[in-house]
C-alpha cells in the first residue's frame, strides 16, 4: 500500500466505473462521449460532499462494493437507496455525507430503486484526465483506472488526505429520486425508414428492457419494428439516446459508451432529461415511449436544468451525523496535534 | 441549398440537443466534399450552443446545448453559412504517406481477395496502394479511419462472420471501402496488411494522426522496415509522412471540433 491517500477497493461492486460529465470534441475522432448514464445521480453524489456537479466520482450497476479509507479521513456520499449500506456495521442513511476515518469500511450493497448508483469523495480522486475527461470507456480502454471497470486492491488516489469535521449534507427522504418508466422521444433522424403503422407502435406498444443492455446500449424486448425499405443506410453520427433497429427490427437505444458512427437506421431519439431513466431502468422492467416535438425537448430540457437546482437545492445539513458512534466523540482530541501524514 | 447534381440540404432532429445535417444519401466524393467544407464552416462561425461535430460520409451530426440555443436557431443559421465562401479547402488538405506491409502475416486474406478479384498478390498490392484515399470520416473506434474511393477491381465481400479480434494497424477492405485499424478489435473485413503507423496514440501530443477528409497514400514496405517503423512508432514517433502541406493554425484551431 502506498503513503498517499487514497480509497481502497474491497470489492468493486458491479461493473464500477469511474465517471464524469464525459468526453466533448472527440466523437469526431471515434471517441464516445461517455460519462455518468445518470447525470443527476452524479451531481447529487457530489454535491453531498461539496463537490461541483461533474467531478469525477464511481458509477455502479445495481450493487455497490465495499471500499476503505486509506486516509487520514475522507468524506464520500452515495447516491442510491441501497440495502445495506453502512459504515463498518453502523448503518448509513443513503444521499448523506459521511466522513471516514483510516481503516473505515463503507459497504454498498444492492439498490432499491434503479439500476446506477454513485459513489462520491470530497475534493473528488487524483486521476489524469484522458482527452479532457476522467469518464472511463471500456471499450477504448481510456479513462478511469487504465480504462476498466475498478478491482478488488485498486487504491484510488485522493485529492484530499483529510476531510473537515462537522456535520454532513443530506437529502431529505422525500426528494430521493424515483425513475418512471415513459421516456420522451422526438421522430428522427431517419423515422422516413418506417412507415406509419410501425412509428406508431414505438409509443403505443410497451417494451421491456431485456438483460442483454450495458452502457453502451440498453436492447429493448417488445414489438418488431419493420423497416420500410434497406436496413442499411450509409453510417452516420450517433447521436446519444438513439433508437437505432436493426436487420432484424429489434429496437436498440444507444447510450453513453455508444459507437460514434453506426449504419442502422434510427427511428427516434431519447429526449436528454429521459436518458438517465432508461439506464435506471432494471432488465425485464418496462419502458413506454411518448413523442414530442423538438421545442417540447428543448423546453423539456430547461425544466429538468430548473428542476436539477431545485433538488440540489433541497440538499442541507444534517441535524446531528448520519452516523455517530463513540469514536466521533473522541475523534477531537485524537485528531488535535497530530502532524499532518507523512 | 441545393447542391449540384445532389439532393436538397436536409436538418433532421436528433432528440433536442443534437440536429443530423444530411447533404445526401450515398458515398460520393463530392457530397463527403461538401461535408468538411460545411463542417469546416461551422466550426469557424463559431455557433452559440454548439458543442461539437461529427462529420461522415454524407452528414454532420450538430451536438449543441439546449440551453444556450435550439434545432430551429441553428438550422436557420447553419443554412445560411456558404462553406464555399470559406474557401482553402483543398489549399490546406493535407496528404499522407502511409507504410504498410501486405500479404504473409500483415495481411492473412490477401491471397484469397486478390484471387477472387483475378489478380496475383503482389499486383493486387501494387493497385492497392496506387490509389490515393480520402478519409471519408473517423468512426468506430478511436482513430478508425474509412478510406475511399477503392479501385472497383479490388472490391471484395465482408466475411459472413466477425473475427473476434483484429490488430491495431490492420488495412483492410469491406466491400468497396478500405480502412485502417486503430485499436484491437472485432471485425469482418478482409485482412490485406499492416501499417506500423499508430493512428490513435495517447502518448503523442497530437493524439489522432488522420482528421476526417484528409488524403492518404499508402506506400508498400518489407517485414524488415515494418519491424524498424513499429519500434519508432512505440516510442511515440509518428512514423507516417505529411507530404503536403503544413498543417495551418485555422485547421488546427477547428479541427479539434470543440469551441
Amino acid at each position: 500500500m502506498t503513503d498517499a491517500p487514497c480509497l481502497l477497493v474491497v470489492e468493486p461492486g458491479l461493473f464500477t466505473t469511474l465517471q464524469d460529465a464525459g468526453r466533448r470534441g472527440f466523437q469526431r475522432f471515434g471517441v464516445s462521449q461517455g460519462g455518468a448514464l445518470d447525470q443527476v445521480g452524479l451531481a447529487l453524489a457530489n454535491r453531498l460532499v461539496g463537490n461541483g456537479p461533474t467531478e469525477a466520482a464511481f458509477e455502479f450497476t445495481a450493487t455497490g462494493g465495499v471500499y476503505e479509507c486509506a486516509a487520514e479521513s475522507c468524506r464520500v456520499a452515495v447516491a442510491g437507496h441501497c440495502l445495506p449500506l453502512a459504515v463498518n456495521d453502523s448503518p448509513l442513511s443513503p444521499y448523506a455525507g459521511v466522513r471516514l476515518r483510516r481503516g473505515d469500511r463503507l459497504t454498498v450493497g444492492s439498490l432499491r430503486a434503479g439500476v446506477r448508483g454513485y459513489i462520491a469523495v470530497e475534493g473528488g480522486f487524483d486521476v489524469p484526465p484522458v482527452l479532457g475527461s476522467r469518464a472511463t470507456h471500456t471499450r477504448s480502454g481510456i479513462g478511469g483506472i487504465a480504462g476498466r471497470p475498478l478491482r478488488a486492491g485498486d487504491e484510488l488516489p485522493l485529492v484530499r488526505d483529510a476531510a473537515p469535521g462537522g456535520p454532513g449534507l443530506m437529502l431529505p427522504t422525500a426528494a430521493w429520486p424515483a425513475f418512471g418508466e415513459v421516456a420522451r422521444i422526438v421522430f428522427g433522424p431517419q423515422d422516413d425508414h418506417f412507415d406509419a403503422a410501425v412509428r406508431a407502435r414505438l409509443v403505443t406498444e410497451p417494451y421491456r428492457i431485456s438483460s442483454r443492455s450495458d452502457r453502451m446500449a440498453c436492447r429493448l424486448d417488445g414489438p418488431a419494428l419493420d423497416h420500410a425499405g434497406d436496413f442499411n443506410i450509409v453510417s452516420d453520427g450517433v447521436a446519444d439516446g438513439s433508437i437505432q433497429v436493426s436487420g432484424g427490427g429489434a429496437p436498440i437505444l444507444l447510450l453513453a459508451d455508444r459507437q460514434t458512427t453506426g449504419g442502422y437506421p434510427k427511428i427516434a431519439t431519447v429526449c436528454p432529461p429521459d436518458r438517465r431513466l432508461v439506464a435506471q431502468r432494471a432488465p425485464g422492467e418496462s419502458l413506454r415511449f411518448d413523442a414530442v416535438t423538438v421545442e417540447q425537448a428543448e423546453a423539456a430540457c430547461r425544466a429538468a436544468a430548473t428542476e436539477l437546482d431545485a433538488l440540489l437545492g433541497r440538499i442541507v445539513p444534517a441535524a446531528s451525523p448520519p452516523r455517530l458512534d463513540s469514536r466521533d466523540l473522541l475523534g477531537c482530541n485524537l485528531i488535535s496535534g497530530v502532524v499532518g501524514p507523512s | 441549398m441545393d447542391r449540384e447534381g445532389g439532393p436538397a440540404i436536409r436538418f433532421l432532429p436528433a432528440g433536442g440537443d443534437a440536429l443530423v445535417v444530411e447533404l445526401g444519401d450515398r458515398i460520393d466524393a463530392g457530397i463527403n466534399d461538401a461535408v468538411h467544407a460545411l463542417d469546416r464552416a461551422i466550426g469557424q462561425a463559431g455557433l452559440p450552443g454548439v458543442l461539437e461535430t461529427t462529420p461522415s460520409y454524407r452528414s454532420i451530426l450538430v451536438s449543441y446545448d439546449p440551453l444556450a440555443t435550439g434545432f430551429a436557431a441553428l438550422r436557420e443559421r447553419i443554412a445560411g453559412l456558404a462553406p464555399e465562401a470559406s474557401g482553402g479547402l483543398a489549399a490546406a488538405r493535407r496528404i499522407w504517406q502511409i507504410p504498410v506491409a501486405y500479404g504473409g502475416a500483415f495481411g492473412v486474406d490477401l491471397e484469397a481477395v486478390a484471387r477472387d478479384c483475378g489478380l496475383g498478390a503482389e499486383a493486387f498490392a501494387a493497385q492497392h496502394s496506387a490509389t490515393e484515399y480520402r478519409v471519408y470520416m473517423l468512426g468506430f473506434a478511436p482513430g478508425f479511419a474509412y478510406l475511399g474511393d477503392l479501385p472497383r477491381r479490388l472490391h471484395a465481400s465482408r466475411w459472413p462472420e466477425p473475427r473476434p479480434v483484429i490488430p491495431s494497424g490492420s488495412v483492410s477492405i469491406g466491400g468497396a471501402q478500405s480502412a485502417i485499424s486503430s485499436v484491437d478489435m472485432p471485425s469482418a473485413w478482409r485482412l490485406i496488411g499492416r501499417t506500423p503507423v499508430r493512428l490513435f496514440d495517447l502518448q503523442r501530443p497530437e493524439a489522432f494522426l488522420l482528421r476526417p477528409g484528409d488524403r492518404v497514400r499508402l506506400r508498400p514496405i518489407g517485414a524488415p522496415e515494418f519491424d524498424e517503423l513499429a519500434q519508432a512508432a512505440a516510442r511515440g514517433e509518428t512514423v507516417a509522412v505529411l507530404e503536403s502541406p503544413a498543417p495551418d493554425p485555422a485547421e488546427t484551431a477547428s479541427g479539434q471540433g470543440a469551441p
